[in-house]
């Protein structure tokens, strides 16, 4: 099995609720789509070409400060357990795992690893630069990843046009090639309703929303990323700046709902969140869903302080050790998926035990 | 509905928005709207306007002669874009330039890069690295292959381009 601890952090840091806001924003991601001159995209490229690409970036790499210390992964060559791993630990997309169809990775596909900030090559793009950033850090995010841009830009020639801006294999990526994304937790918005308001504003302000997981996954447990839709005729600053000025406001009004809700409903809340976290604290069988809109109820409850000694950081990592693939790993073997519940029943117990005692 | 701020054209956009905790709803016809930034075609799914779009445009020019055209350097068809939604390189833009232009005009609002601007490094940096790199791949294939010998003459030839 793929050995975690060679990622720097574990691929975790962005999780360690260090960050601004970091009781409603988990993480912020900004991605930057580039493709290699002189080879066709990657979806018409022969694994040759793709050999050749992954080849040049890596020679680049010495020449990167921003990737130094950095790992390498050949995506390609790790077995499907692994690719879920990582995926599901968003070091790599659905796409560059091979996890949409039957034939897995495809040959090339890589990733680097840095701190803070990481490249996937032979993605729908040959590249995709990628920051993340614990909590509400939208502009360190993208400061970070110029830097990545401007190095690597030096060493890797990329397709560029002077009207079009950088050239990308999906329409909707062209231009600045970039999707900045903040994943925001929403449980009050939810309650209150409030949310099918927020989110058809989002789309009038040209903006969008996706759930945990990406383009394609489902909302689950209120956690929504929020990204620019449009990257072409603003510049990264312009649409960056757009995304941080609407996300600000609906991080106000989801602290508004939360306020709601405790003063007109005070007790019901209290008494569905207990509940949440007796489910959580006792059940010997979980499935991921139930897990998930579980822990969005306990992460509320820590957020209005009702339980206490309950870390976010702690929340924000029992999300990604719930999942399938991490838990297979914990256990060291393959679960059906009965098997998996209970073990996700088991491991979220044990975490919480860890944290605030036997009996609580 | 008539426009809630010019009062002269029909209103097409609801704009709902919240100013502390009290929520305004404005009615706006597209210009008004357009005039506070906010855009109104680009909610529509790419998938969606790509199958309504393409046809489109195709009927303007000539069906038969917009089929046959071919990217030079990856064989796409506008036909096979329509299928995946996908370029098949950066020529692309070039040979289907007519048609993008209207469709990245439609998904964006705009088909003018205003971002980053950006220079390729210099060919002679990057022909060495190239061969350094293509080298490098082929030596990993020997030794996955167990083609020692060759690796040998490969590993040389590194050293010596380093």
């Amino acid at each position: 099995m793929f050995d975690l601890s060679l990622l720097p952090d574990g691929g975790l840091a962005w999780l360690d609720a260090s960050g601004d806001q970091s009781d409603v924003v988990l993480s912020t991601r900004v991605r930057l789509a580039r493709n290699v001159e002189g080879y066709a995209f990657t979806g018409r490229s022969r694994e040759g070409e793709r050999l050749r690409i992954l080849a040049q970036v890596r020679d680049a790499v010495p020449a990167v400060p921003s990737l130094n210390g950095g790992v390498m992964v050949r995506v390609d060559e790790l077995a499907s357990d692994d690719r879920r791993l990582l995926h599901e630990r968003h070091v790599i997309s659905r796409e560059l795992a091979g996890l949409e169809g039957a034939s897995g990775a495809r040959g090339g596909a890589a990733v680097y690893v840095g701190d803070g900030v990481g490249v996937m090559i032979n993605e729908e793009d040959h590249l995709r630069l990628q920051a993340v950033r614990s909590g509400f850090a939208l502009e360190p995010a993208l400061a970070a990843i110029s830097q990545l841009d401007d190095e690597l830009g030096r060493r890797v020639p990329y397709s560029f046009h002077r009207e079009f801006g950088f050239l990308t294999a999906c329409p909707t990526n062209t231009g600045t090639g970039m999707r900045a994304s903040v994943l925001i937790h929403l449980p009050g918005l939810v309650l209150t309703k409030e949310i099918p308001k927020v989110l058809v504003g989002l789309q009038q302000m040209g903006l969008t929303y996706r759930g945990l997981y990406g383009e394609g996954s489902e909302v689950l447990g209120s956690f929504f990323q929020i990204s620019n839709q449009t990257t072409l005729g603003r510049s990264e600053e312009e649409l960056v700046d757009h995304l941080s000025n609407v996300v600000r406001h609906v991080i106000q009004r989801e602290h508004e709902a939360r306020r709601v809700l405790w003063r007109d409903a005070g007790y019901i809340i209290e008494d569905k969140l207990w509940r949440a976290y007796g489910t959580l604290r006792f059940a010997r069988s979980l499935t991921f869903e139930d897990a998930m809109s579980l822990l969005s109820g306990v992460r509320l409850a820590a957020g209005l302080q009702l339980v206490q000694g309950l870390s976010v950081y702690t929340l924000n990592k029992l999300l990604i050790f719930s999942q399938p693939a991490h838990l297979a790993w914990a256990e060291g073997h393959e679960l059906t998926d009965a098997e998996a519940d209970v073990a996700r029943a088991r491991f979220i117990r044990q975490a919480l035990i860890d944290e605030m005692g036997p009996i609580q | 509905m008539l426009c809630d701020v010019c009062r002269e054209r029909d209103a097409t956009v609801t704009l709902t928005h919240a100013v502390k905790g009290e929520v305004n709803v404005l009615h706006l016809c597209q210009r008004c709207a357009a005039d506070r930034g906010i855009e109104t075609s680009i909610t529509t799914p790419l998938k969606n306007m790509i199958a309504d779009y393409l046809p489109a445009v195709q009927a303007q020019t000539l069906a038969a002669q917009a089929e046959s055209i071919k990217c030079a350097f990856c064989s796409m068809t506008l036909a096979d874009f329509r299928e995946t939604g996908r370029l098949g390189c950066a020529s692309c833009y070039t040979t289907f330039d007519q048609s993008l232009r209207a469709l990245l005009r439609r998904v964006h609002g705009n088909a003018k890069h205003a971002g980053r601007q950006y220079d390729a490094p210099p060919p002679d940096i990057m022909h060495g690295m190239t061969a350094l790199g293509e080298l490098r791949e082929r030596l990993r294939r020997a030794i996955a292959q167990e083609e020692f010998e060759q690796a040998a003459q490969l590993r040389d030839q590194i050293r010596g381009l380093e």
